[in-house]
């Protein structure tokens, strides 16, 4: 349970710091953010197209890893069933 | 000319003698409306109506109806629960906000979307281990307390209205599209109390006479209805107007508009009632800084309210969506906890995809059918962007622009007959087996409770009707997002910390969820109000107010918030202080009832927990089989 909350937790500061610094560099920085890029500018390229495909790596890392860790909590139990000197 | 005269007639008269409604109504009714929109729409109505009969026969059981028998594959599974989401907010009021408001506007359709990784990361896969099908299942599980379940039960029915509303205000302006050509007694157009009434009856009678349940199947394919009349259009719009950059660039402040080109159109002059270019395209425009504007405050505090307003607005959609009542209860019809996280992540796929859409229609709006800005917020408004831009193909491409605009108003009719019937079920639901079969009722029969089902869904559908008539000058996504923050004050901290803290109790968790979720919803109350009031004057402006509003008006808060924008941005967006004060209100509260932990909390926190394939899942709708 504490291995998976700490990858939820790391998983979920990763994606907060792209969701709350956005806003962040929009106040501190817009002129750099207003810069156009393909016509659009620079905050609405992040916002509107290419903030999803983040989301989606954060995401399908996030599984991965979770998936690994339950199969690795798995092993580990029938490990101890398997050798029940080691069971309390 | 003459439905000019028509309109300027006293009231007595306009609305029509007697002998007048035949010639006017029925020869007009069907001529006067585009018969490729007429047909797409009534294409989607039937079907749906059609289909859920069809699936609603097939499946008896409770747990066939919640979970469809848990057998449902990933890829179906996550087309359904995009479809449920996908409510008219998504597929009207996004484009219509983003044409209003520009950039800040998309924070909505980007949090709609990644509000799902956070209840990835923190709340699908125990929740699913857990096994309970509803927010109120699982509220009585973890605390085995009834009393708390009916708590929570308030709640579903609190956000639920907060969110048909929308919806309501979708289907009335859907409607009054269609229709708008025609003269209804004796006045051009489609009243909007008419479109909600009449679609909202629809959506009742099919609920409550046990059509379109919750059936993956439907929702499945409502997705991909919508899916297919948002991209359509703005693919063919695109390779017409040019692309989603270049209809960017056209806003560029300073030039003059009737010199622009792109291609052989011209863009058209910006009415006076549109932002400017700068304010639309820039960060903290219209929507955020309306509260600092009214009070007149000097740009640099503005920018700062303006943030705040953002991260407000960003923590009430976000928690919001991984605490909405309706969505949660798909999770359980994967077949394990590992199936439930591949649903997720194709489900921020499918919707992630979804949402690149609806803004593009915003920025193609504001360039090429500015004159919806004059209409703000009315029926013939911004909201109506994705109904009507495809119109305008019409004067180059002829038969095509009608063809799309029904595709498109097929989709709207998708969007809010799911969500409507979604929430109309999950509502129904509440009231009729938690106030009536437990409350009031413990012991009525089987037979009771169906005919109490169909008493609630009547009953429900009415007060949504009703409270949709009033909201016809609120836009579809702003509202949506106040259920948004209603939901992150009250369910989210609820779910979040009942599945990750054991010294959780029931006392605090109720408290909790009550406080925060009281506060938001008095909030957002008091700020809706005031936008009410003067909306409603405003329709006074040339004859006398009566007695009852005048009274409201002077008691609307106007005044009070211009000399106050700090407690204005709050009240409209108390995300930011509710989910905290929720989260503070059930820490404090559990550690001073400490001693009424559950005693079975390292079991429960197993179930939570632990990998399903060791064996510990505790299947609790099992045991409550008999409950529904």
């Amino acid at each position: 349970m504490s291995r998976q909350l700490r990858l939820s937790i790391y998983c979920a500061a990763i994606f907060l710091v792209a969701l709350l610094g956005l806003p962040l560099c929009n106040f501190l920085a817009p002129d750099f953010m207003a810069q156009r890029i393909g016509g659009f500018t620079l905050t609405w390229l992040l916002l509107g197209v290419l903030f999803f495909p983040l989301v989606w790596i954060i995401a399908a890392f996030f599984i991965r890893k979770s998936i690994d860790l339950e199969n690795a909590e798995i092993r580990e139990v029938t490990a101890r069933q398997e050798s029940p000197s080691l069971h309390r | 000319m003459k439905s000019r005269l028509v309109r300027n007639l006293p009231p007595c008269i306009a609305e029509a003698p007697p002998q007048h409604i035949p010639r006017v109504f029925t020869p007009l009714l069907f001529a006067a409306v585009d018969p490729w929109i007429l047909a797409c729409s009534s294409f989607t109505v039937l079907g749906t109506i059609v289909m859920g009969f069809w699936a609603a026969g097939r499946s008896r059981t409770a747990s066939d109806f919640f979970v469809a028998g848990r057998g449902v594959s990933v890829g179906w599974n996550a087309s359904a629960i995009s479809g449920e989401y996908l409510s008219a907010a998504s597929f009207m009021g996004v484009a219509g906000m983003v044409m209003s408001s520009g950039y800040d506007a998309l924070w909505y359709p980007v949090c709609y979307a990644c509000g799902y990784l956070f209840l990835l990361l923190f709340i699908a896969g125990p929740l699913r281990r857990f096994g309970a099908y509803t927010i109120p299942d699982f509220a009585e599980g973890r605390y085995d307390s009834p009393l708390f379940r009916r708590i929570a039960v308030v709640f579903v029915l609190f956000i639920g209205f907060f969110y048909t509303m929308p919806q309501m205000k979708g289907a009335g302006t859907t409607l009054a599209y269609i229709f708008q050509d025609i003269t209804w007694f004796g006045r051009p157009g489609l009243p909007y109390p008419v479109g909600v009434v009449l679609v909202g009856a629809v959506i009742t009678f099919n609920v409550a006479l046990g059509g379109m349940k919750g059936i993956t199947l439907v929702q499945a394919g409502q997705y991909w209805i919508k899916m297919f009349a948002i991209a359509t259009p703005i693919f063919v719009l695109l390779s017409v107007y040019g692309g989603y950059g270049r209809q960017l660039q056209l806003n560029d402040s300073g030039a003059s508009r009737a010199q622009i080109r792109s291609r052989e159109t011209i863009r058209q002059a910006l009415p006076a009632k549109a932002p400017t270019d700068a304010t639309w395209l820039a960060p903290f425009g219209p929507l955020t800084t309306k509260a600092a504007k009214a009070a007149k405050l000097d740009a640099p505090t503005t920018r700062r309210y303006a943030l705040l307003y953002t991260y407000s607005l960003i923590i009430a959609l976000v928690c919001g969506t991984a605490g909405l009542p309706h969505i949660l209860v798909r999770f359980y019809t994967n077949p394990d906890g590992v199936a439930a996280k591949r649903t997720t992540m194709w489900v921020m796929v499918l919707i992630g995809v979804f949402y690149v859409f609806p803004p593009i229609f915003g920025a193609l709006g504001r360039n090429w059918m500015p004159e919806l800005y004059n209409g703000l917020s009315g029926v013939k408004g911004t909201d109506g962007i994705v109904l009507r831009l495809p119109v305008i193909l019409r004067e180059r491409y002829g038969m095509l622009g009608s063809v799309l605009s029904g595709i498109t108003c097929a989709g709207a009719f998708a969007a809010f007959m799911s969500t409507f019937s979604g929430l109309l079920v999950s509502m129904t639901g509440a009231l009729a087996h938690d106030v009536y079969g437990r409350i009031l009722r413990p012991n009525a029969s089987a037979a009771d409770r169906m005919r109490m089902f169909k008493w609630c869904a009547l009953f429900i559908g009415l007060v949504a009707i009703s409270l949709g008539t009033l909201v016809e000058n609120f836009e579809i996504n702003f509202m949506v997002g106040q259920a948004f923050a209603i939901a992150a004050a009250s369910y989210f901290p609820l779910l979040f910390m009942s599945v990750w803290w054991r010294g959780m109790t029931t006392s605090g968790a109720a408290t909790g969820m009550l406080g925060g979720g009281l506060c938001a919803v008095a909030a957002i109350s008091l700020t809706s109000y005031t936008t009410f009031v003067s909306t409603m004057a405003g329709k006074f402006a040339d004859r006398p107010m009566p007695d009852w509003l005048a009274w409201m008006k002077a008691h609307s808060l106007e005044a009070f918030w211009a000399a106050h924008p700090l407690q204005r941005i709050l009240c409209e967006q108390p995300a930011l202080w509710a989910v905290p004060l929720a989260i503070a209100l059930m820490v404090v509260v559990s550690k001073l009832t400490a001693r009424t932990i559950p005693t079975d909390i390292r079991m429960k926190m197993l179930v939570l927990h632990a990998p399903e394939k060791l064996g510990l899942k505790q299947e609790y709708i099992r045991e409550h089989e008999g409950g529904h």
